[in-house]
């Protein structure tokens, strides 16, 4: 029961980051709504129903998208989804003074591949299309076995990028590297380039296609999948922008990964939801980055596989199918 | 001032007679419209594979995550290799003054010209969106090695087709009126074609002048074309792709693929449209050096590309060269290693076997090892990345061509075949004007022993 007490109030100081963070949130969002009723506004701004509606009791105050407070008439607010574009803009923008990073604790992993299931339930992935993927390492014949997580490394030198011809896969500020399904033209050079195996391709109709015919599509969220077109691991952009943890990082129930802000140099655990100092939870564990001697910097984090919680099991080989084509 | 070439009567018998041999190829005959037919007929059936591939997916291919760049990218490699001869003949060979490259030089063109053109489709149909092939110029960042070889490409396409076009003009001239027999429309062609062309002194002098620069304009862009190529692999940090030596490595095997392929249409037209008095045994004995020299240079660069990871032995070389050596794709490799470029270069070396007959049999295992060469390079690189793919299903992990995808292949091969048949068919194969002016008994060539 102490402990529990303890681990809320440990949960406070990331709360009022949510808070925050979702306050901004709306102000944005009202920002983007009220942009477009300008728009909407601007065309009927003249003559008749203009004195109409001045004459209405309901005026209302939107702060438009460039930080203007105006005022317009409450009859012609219209309730508006983001659109695609709306959507893209800011997925390719990111969130300002952000630089996203993950660490991923390799003495906890014991395969439960509760990260994998989230992140494909997510992002609507077939059992055997992975954003994340939990592999068995072994580095030579006499070092142990042992699990490992391998999302997208998100790159600060992401070869993937450089290779892309279209400007489909980018690099945002806030250090996450993002695909727009709308703009890949199937190529695979960056599955050629990435020396991570991060990316997947959709060789067949994504596993959803038919439920997400309707949906918009959001480039933080990669849904709809899209056929012919590369999918990754995008760190849960739509979910950080909701001041939430990445689907992965908190659905992970042994406390393996933590996610946070390199700038404010403190990473939050999914299961436990303590936050710590990022530099000094790498200095006492030894965090390692993967192929590093690539110069691709990841924002990847591995603490090694010492001291392990559990043994390894490797338990029942499981057998992958492929949906008939 | 304005003199006219062809005007003495010796001239113009020994045009007469040129012109009434490499004429006597250029109608339809019953034997070009089954081929042609035979052509569009397998044709259709392998885009019908291709509309499976439209409809479905890439699924329908054996490409997965691991190996995601398989025979389509192999061929397509194959396909801007080959085209290089273009330019090995016509200007490198050319511009040293070697005339004996007068009557191959339209044939090598040819060739170009249908492997550089077929080169671009071949590129679509990997794609996993070939609808958006136009985001490719409204998006295109200049830093990808992707648009550098579709900016050269095309490039180098044109300038093929120019370098075939103009030396064709005066020959459409000289043709257009002896084409009785044939078709109204083929003379409607030539009489388009040929610009009004009336042989002046002061046209040839234009034309040379234009090929001249053309000639070497073709130059850097055919090394461009293939080097960039190259750097599709290069600019990756995959093991067996990341090479420092792909660029010349690529390059002089292109040079091997290309002489096989001029050799094969070299000895076809011999046969087939008996132009035995151009396409002589001294040509098939010259081009059998070539295909020695630029052999022995590929031998080189794959000794270094073999030879130096394979000292050190990296850990991810160790396994690529395993996999290549002893694993996998043994068979395969010694069988292109041996077959296709260092028995053939020992045989080439015996003069019995630079006859035209024997190399036709040399350059068809050259050519078919270049295919699979290119196959070795591109799909091996892919099987052993830095980390393992796992929790997939098992035709995930190891590439196999589907059938799908090997009859779409066969339909870019269909279509190569379509355009050096129509382009042989309906226009001279052999420069007449050129072959005119110089002669084409063997003594009066220079450079013959």
């Amino acid at each position: 029961m102490e402990k529990e007490k303890q681990e809320k109030s440990n949960e406070k100081p990331d709360l009022d980051k949510v808070v925050e963070a979702s306050r901004r949130d709306f102000i944005r969002r009202l920002s983007i709504a009220g942009a477009v009723s300008v728009t909407g506004a601007a065309a009927l701004y003249s003559g008749h129903s203009f004195e109409k509606a001045k004459h209405n009791k309901g005026m209302v105050k939107v702060l438009t998208e460039d930080n203007r407070l105006v005022e317009i008439p409450a009859d012609q607010i219209k309730d508006l989804k983001p659109d695609v574009k709306a959507l893209k803009a800011r997925g390719k923008e990111g969130l300002q003074g952000k630089k996203w990073v993950m660490v991923i604790d390799l003495s906890r992993c014991r395969n439960a591949r509760k990260c994998v299931e989230a992140c494909q339930s997510a992002h609507h992935l077939r059992p055997y299309e992975y954003h994340i993927n939990t592999l068995v390492m072994k580095e030579s014949a006499n070092t142990p076995e042992y699990f490992m997580p391998k999302p997208c490394q998100h790159c600060d030198n992401p070869p993937c990028v450089s290779v892309c011809p279209v400007d489909a896969t980018y690099k945002r500020q806030d250090g996450i590297v993002l695909i727009d399904n709308e703009r890949c033209i199937g190529c695979r050079f960056c599955m050629a380039a990435c020396p991570y195996s991060a990316r997947m391709f959709h060789w067949q109709e994504p596993s959803q296609a038919e439920n997400d015919k309707e949906k918009t599509y959001d480039v933080e969220l990669n849904v709809p999948q899209k056929k012919g077109t590369i999918s990754k691991c995008l760190f849960s952009a739509d979910r950080i922008r909701e001041g939430l943890l990445p689907y992965c990082v908190s659905a992970c129930p042994n406390g393996v990964f933590y996610f946070g802000d390199e700038n404010e140099d403190a990473v939050t655990n999914g299961t436990t939801k303590e936050t710590v100092m990022l530099s000094e939870l790498l200095e006492k564990n030894a965090g390692y980055r993967l192929h590093v001697e690539l110069g691709t910097n990841p924002r990847v984090y591995y603490l090694p596989p010492k001291n392990r919680l559990f043994e390894f099991e490797r338990g029942p080989e499981k057998e992958y199918r492929e949906e008939t084509i | 001032m304005n003199e006219i070439r062809f005007s003495s009567p010796e001239e113009q018998v020994k045009l007469d007679s040129v012109a009434a041999d490499v004429l006597r190829n250029v109608r339809i005959s019953k034997g070009f419209i089954i081929w042609m037919g035979f052509l569009l007929l397998a044709l259709a059936a392998c885009l019908f594979a291709y509309i499976i591939q439209l409809r479905e997916g890439l699924g329908v291919t054996g490409l997965r995550d691991a190996t995601s760049w398989g025979m389509y990218i192999a061929n397509f490699v194959f396909f801007v290799a080959t085209s290089l001869v273009g330019m090995l003949i016509s200007a490198v060979l050319g511009l040293i003054g070697y005339s004996w490259v007068k009557p191959i030089s339209r044939i090598a063109e040819i060739i170009a010209i249908a492997f550089a053109a077929v080169a671009g489709l071949v590129i679509i149909s990997d794609m996993g969106r070939p609808d958006r092939f136009p985001f490719l110029f409204r998006f295109g960042r200049i830093q990808s090695p992707i648009l550098w070889d579709v900016t050269v490409v095309t490039t180098y396409l044109v300038l093929s087709l120019l370098l075939w076009f103009f030396p064709l003009i005066p020959d459409l001239a000289i043709s257009k009126n002896r084409l009785q027999g044939r078709p109204a429309f083929l003379a409607k062609i030539y009489e388009v074609l040929s610009l009004r062309w009336e042989h002046h002194e002061s046209q040839y002098r234009i034309l040379t002048q234009a090929m001249r620069i053309l000639l070497i304009l073709i130059i850097p862009t055919a090394f461009a074309i293939h080097t960039v190529t190259s750097w599709l692999f290069a600019v990756t940090p995959r093991t067996g792709w990341d090479s420092t030596i792909f660029g010349p490595y690529f390059l002089s095997g292109a040079f091997v693929s290309g002489t096989a392929a001029v050799i094969i249409a070299m000895y076809f037209f011999r046969v087939n449209y008996k132009l035995e008095k151009y396409l002589t045994p001294f040509h098939f004995e010259k081009m059998g050096r070539v295909l020695i020299l630029v052999s022995i240079v590929y031998i080189y660069f794959n000794l270094n590309e073999f030879l130096v990871p394979g000292y050190k032995l990296k850990t991810g070389d160790a396994i690529h060269l395993r996999e290549l050596f002893t694993g996998h794709y043994a068979m395969l490799f010694w069988s292109v290693q041996l077959a296709g470029l260092v028995i053939p270069v020992i045989l080439l070396l015996i003069k019995q076997m630079r006859k035209p007959l024997p190399m036709l049999i040399i350059a068809i295992f050259v050519l078919a090892a270049s295919w699979f060469k290119r196959y070795i390079i591109v799909v091996p690189g892919q099987g052993h990345p830095n980390l393992p793919i796992q929790n997939v299903p098992v035709e995930w992990v190891v590439y196999k061509p589907t059938l799908i995808e090997t009859a779409i292949t066969m339909a870019s091969i269909l279509l190569v075949l379509i355009i050096i048949t129509v382009l042989s068919k309906l226009f001279p194969v052999i420069p007449i004007w050129e072959m005119a002016e110089d002669g084409h008994d063997k003594e009066k060539l220079p450079g013959n022993e």
